[in-house]
């Protein structure tokens, strides 16, 4: 028997030194350092709240492609604090109901970190309540105001996006400088709507512009001729923010209704994301103008950030899938994916993170932040983060439709995108 | 006790044991399931036991969401206030519902219900200043208190949300063993005959759907008090075909069947998404394989061949 014994013991000195040499050679990898120092950690789980069915599902694609491909970045360069960040996908139906539901099972069955990703504000608010109760940090890409207005709560951030009241406002000077100065709004009857209604009526008079006509579409509406009619004939810039399926329809019909003579036209890309700009019927679009909030063809300037993020993410220099020329991105959004995430990399750092006892840390770390460097983690451009309001502010770009491309023509400031704080969130407790 | 009665209020008893047993995640969603079970058993009232098909049931739900989250939200008013104005607003907006809509039969009934949900959902649409349209809004944590009860912690919301159920269960209990029920059921197997028979069907008929909308009322004041968000989403058509499916996979005309419906629907879907994105095909599919072999609901077919004396 003691034969045997010893053999044993041999047998698993030999494994230890072999699992030893196993992970020195890994240490000497690059990349893999961190892990080899914590092999035995458990990895750092992001409940994914995604939007894979309904009516954001295109988004939703998209956002998950993205937010894969910024975990393997992560992971590629050592993780989190050494631990490697597992993404665990739950679709919420784009629905606040399902969405709560969501974030409780992130809570609670999937024991994740954090809950992070979701992009209609809808669902954000629907969610964001559960998610302060069980003190599960939320990290939203959503560009909604309900952030930064002091709606939500604490536990509620979004360090990866800019949002809708930023942009809106951001736009005004370029319009009125270039544009004209007495502009029509055409925009769904709706709360994402009204924002843009009563944010740019706003920013515009500040510019000394005025907004001469608003015409706000039931939500329910297929036609829209009878709305153009309404259009003043001094108007100098159409405003058109349209999103959902009718999109085309209203497209075509502006260009028939205006023919070659028509006012400047400014829009928000959102009514295009997902969409090829050479779609037959979208030829109207040719010479107006958009926002961005990435720009979505490979300009001539291009990053080497921009570069590296859009082959990581998988879109081409037409900001189309490689695999499928057809398949458009969502390119002016899916990018806060990729920030956002890289965020909660630097707040789990800052804060030491261990598990879900440093959940507070986490969030106060991040709140912590100020200036983000453009670079990889931030490859749309440099931001400011405002703690006490829970919301990141960065460059807009306005892009102008050439040969059916979208060229940028200007980019903004950060400075553009200001507003005086609503809510100072650090003040509320955890 | 009679059986029927002894049964239900087991039922309960074993809700309120679960609390203790279940893990974190599957006592949230039993909360949550009795609530929405309150909403389908409203529904009950008027499919299952009066024989009246609404497609716009949401509505009611909604008024009683807006009724207790616009209170809070424009007059600052207290949790229980504001659940009370819910439940007043559902039974004034169920009755004038009722008042017009009876005037229809069949077809032209449901095509009316679901006219006036859709109504309502524009309705919250249109006046965004107030309801914030179709982000809707939040009800803080802090106004979510009831004689020192926190309504957002776990423990409290479970059995606020098992008080109602049990209220609305027993209810039932009484309700369909009493002469109004048995009248509800008269007139869903002929109405001609109860009428003849001295009834005065139309006012029953009326009841039942004030009773039907004021339960899903109750149960939208309750959702947004206990899960602290209000949204148009909930008056929604999706919206007003799930109470349809619950009683329909739970059994139509049975109390404890719209509860057993839910549970099944909400499992259904949470599993069946952590598979597949087709979720809503896997629920197709059940749901049509439930209506060819099991016509009369999980609990109809229970009644039928294991216990004829369930209500």
């Amino acid at each position: 028997m003691k034969p045997e014994k010893r053999d044993n013991v041999i047998a698993s000195r030999r494994k230890v030194l072999k699992g030893m040499a196993a992970i020195g050679a890994a240490s000497t990898m690059p990349g893999l350092v961190p892990f080899a120092q914590a092999a035995t950690d458990q990895p750092i789980r992001i409940g994914f709240q995604v939007h894979r069915t309904g009516i954001g599902a295109a988004y939703g694609r998209w956002y998950e492609r993205t937010t894969n491909a910024v975990a393997k970045y992560i992971n590629d360069n050592g993780g989190i604090n050494g631990r490697p960040v597992e993404i665990i996908a739950e679709d919420d139906g784009t629905d606040p109901k399902r969405g709560a539901e969501v974030v409780e099972k992130f809570a609670t069955q999937h024991k994740a970190d954090i809950a992070f990703g979701t992009l209609f504000s809808h669902v954000v608010i629907g969610s964001a309540p559960r998610a302060g109760e069980l003190k599960i940090p939320y990290f939203v890409v959503s560009e909604g105001h309900h952030v930064a207005s002091g709606m939500l709560n604490r536990w509620t951030l979004q360090p990866g996006i800019t949002d809708v009241k930023s942009q809106v406002q951001a736009m005004a000077p370029f319009v009125a400088a270039n544009l004209g100065k007495k502009v029509t709004m055409i925009f769904p009857d709706f709360a994402f709507g009204h924002d843009h209604r009563d944010y740019f009526s706003a920013a515009i008079e500040k510019q000394g512009g005025n907004v001469i006509a608003k015409i706000a579409i039931p939500p329910t509406e297929t036609s829209f001729t009878k709305y153009f009619a309404k259009i003043p004939r001094d108007t100098e810039v159409l405003y058109h923010v349209m999103v959902g399926p009718s999109v085309l329809t209203f497209v075509k019909e502006m260009g028939e209704f205006f023919g070659p003579s028509r006012p400047e036209i400014f829009g928000f890309i959102d009514s295009l994301e997902a969409v090829d700009l050479k779609t037959p019927g979208l030829e109207f679009l040719e010479g107006t103008y958009f926002w961005e909030g990435n720009p979505r063809y490979a300009q001539k300037n291009q990053t080497e950030y921009d570069r590296f993020y859009r082959a990581a993410v998988g879109v081409d220099d037409n900001g189309a899938s490689i695999d499928d020329p057809r398949d458009v991105s969502t390119y002016a959004h899916m990018w806060g994916c990729w920030e956002t995430l890289n965020v909660v990399k630097a707040g789990m750092e800052a804060a030491n993170y261990r598990g879900p006892g440093d959940r507070a840390a986490l969030i106060e770390a991040v709140e912590a932040m100020t200036d983000m460097a453009e670079g990889r983690d931030h490859p749309q451009g440099a931001k400011i983060f405002n703690g006490r309001t829970h919301q990141v502010f960065g460059h807009q770009y306005i892009s102008r439709v050439n040969g059916g491309r979208l060229e940028v023509v200007h980019r903004t400031s950060i400075e553009d995108t200001f507003y005086p704080d609503e809510v100072d969130y650090t003040k509320m407790s955890f | 006790m009679s059986r029927a009665l002894t049964f239900h209020i087991g039922a309960i008893i074993v809700l309120a044991v679960l609390q203790f047993i279940l893990p974190v995640y599957h006592s949230g969603n039993l909360a949550r399931i009795m609530v929405l079970a309150v909403y389908a058993m409203g529904y009950n009232v008027m499919f299952g036991y009066t024989g009246l098909l609404s497609l716009g049931h949401a509505m009611f739900f909604a008024v009683g969401m807006y009724g207790a989250g616009l209170s809070i939200r424009l007059f600052d008013m207290a949790a229980a206030p504001a659940f009370g104005i819910g439940i007043i607003a559902s039974i004034l907006f169920s009755l004038g519902v009722g008042l017009l809509a009876l005037r229809t039969i069949g077809v032209a009934f449901m095509i009316v219900t679901l006219m006036f949900s859709q109504a309502i959902y524009l309705l919250i649409l249109y006046f965004n200043p107030l309801t914030r349209g179709d982000e809707g809004f939040v009800i803080p944590q802090a106004v979510r208190q009831v004689a020192g009860f926190d309504l957002s912690d776990p423990t409290t919301r479970y059995f606020a949300a098992l008080l109602l159920f049990a209220i609305a269960l027993l209810g039932m209990v009484w309700l369909v063993r009493s002469r109004t029920g048995r009248v509800l059921v008269a007139i869903r197997e002929n109405e001609e005959r109860a009428r003849m028979l001295g009834y005065d069907s139309w006012a029953h008929k009326l009841f039942a759907v004030v009773l039907s909308g004021t339960m899903a009322g109750a149960a939208g004041a309750a959702y947004g008090l206990l899960f602290g968000s209000v949204g148009a989403s909930f008056a929604e058509v999706p919206f007003s075909i799930l109470p349809l499916l619950y009683v329909l996979l739970g059994g139509p005309g049975t109390v404890i069947g719209p509860f057993v419906g839910t549970l099944f629907m909400f499992y259904l879907r949470d599993i069946s998404s952590s598979f597949t994105d087709a979720h809503l095909l896997v629920a197709g599919i059940v749901l049509v394989l439930l209506t060819m072999y099991a016509r009369r609901g999980i609990m109809g077919v229970v009644r039928e061949r294991w216990a004829k004396w369930l209500p």
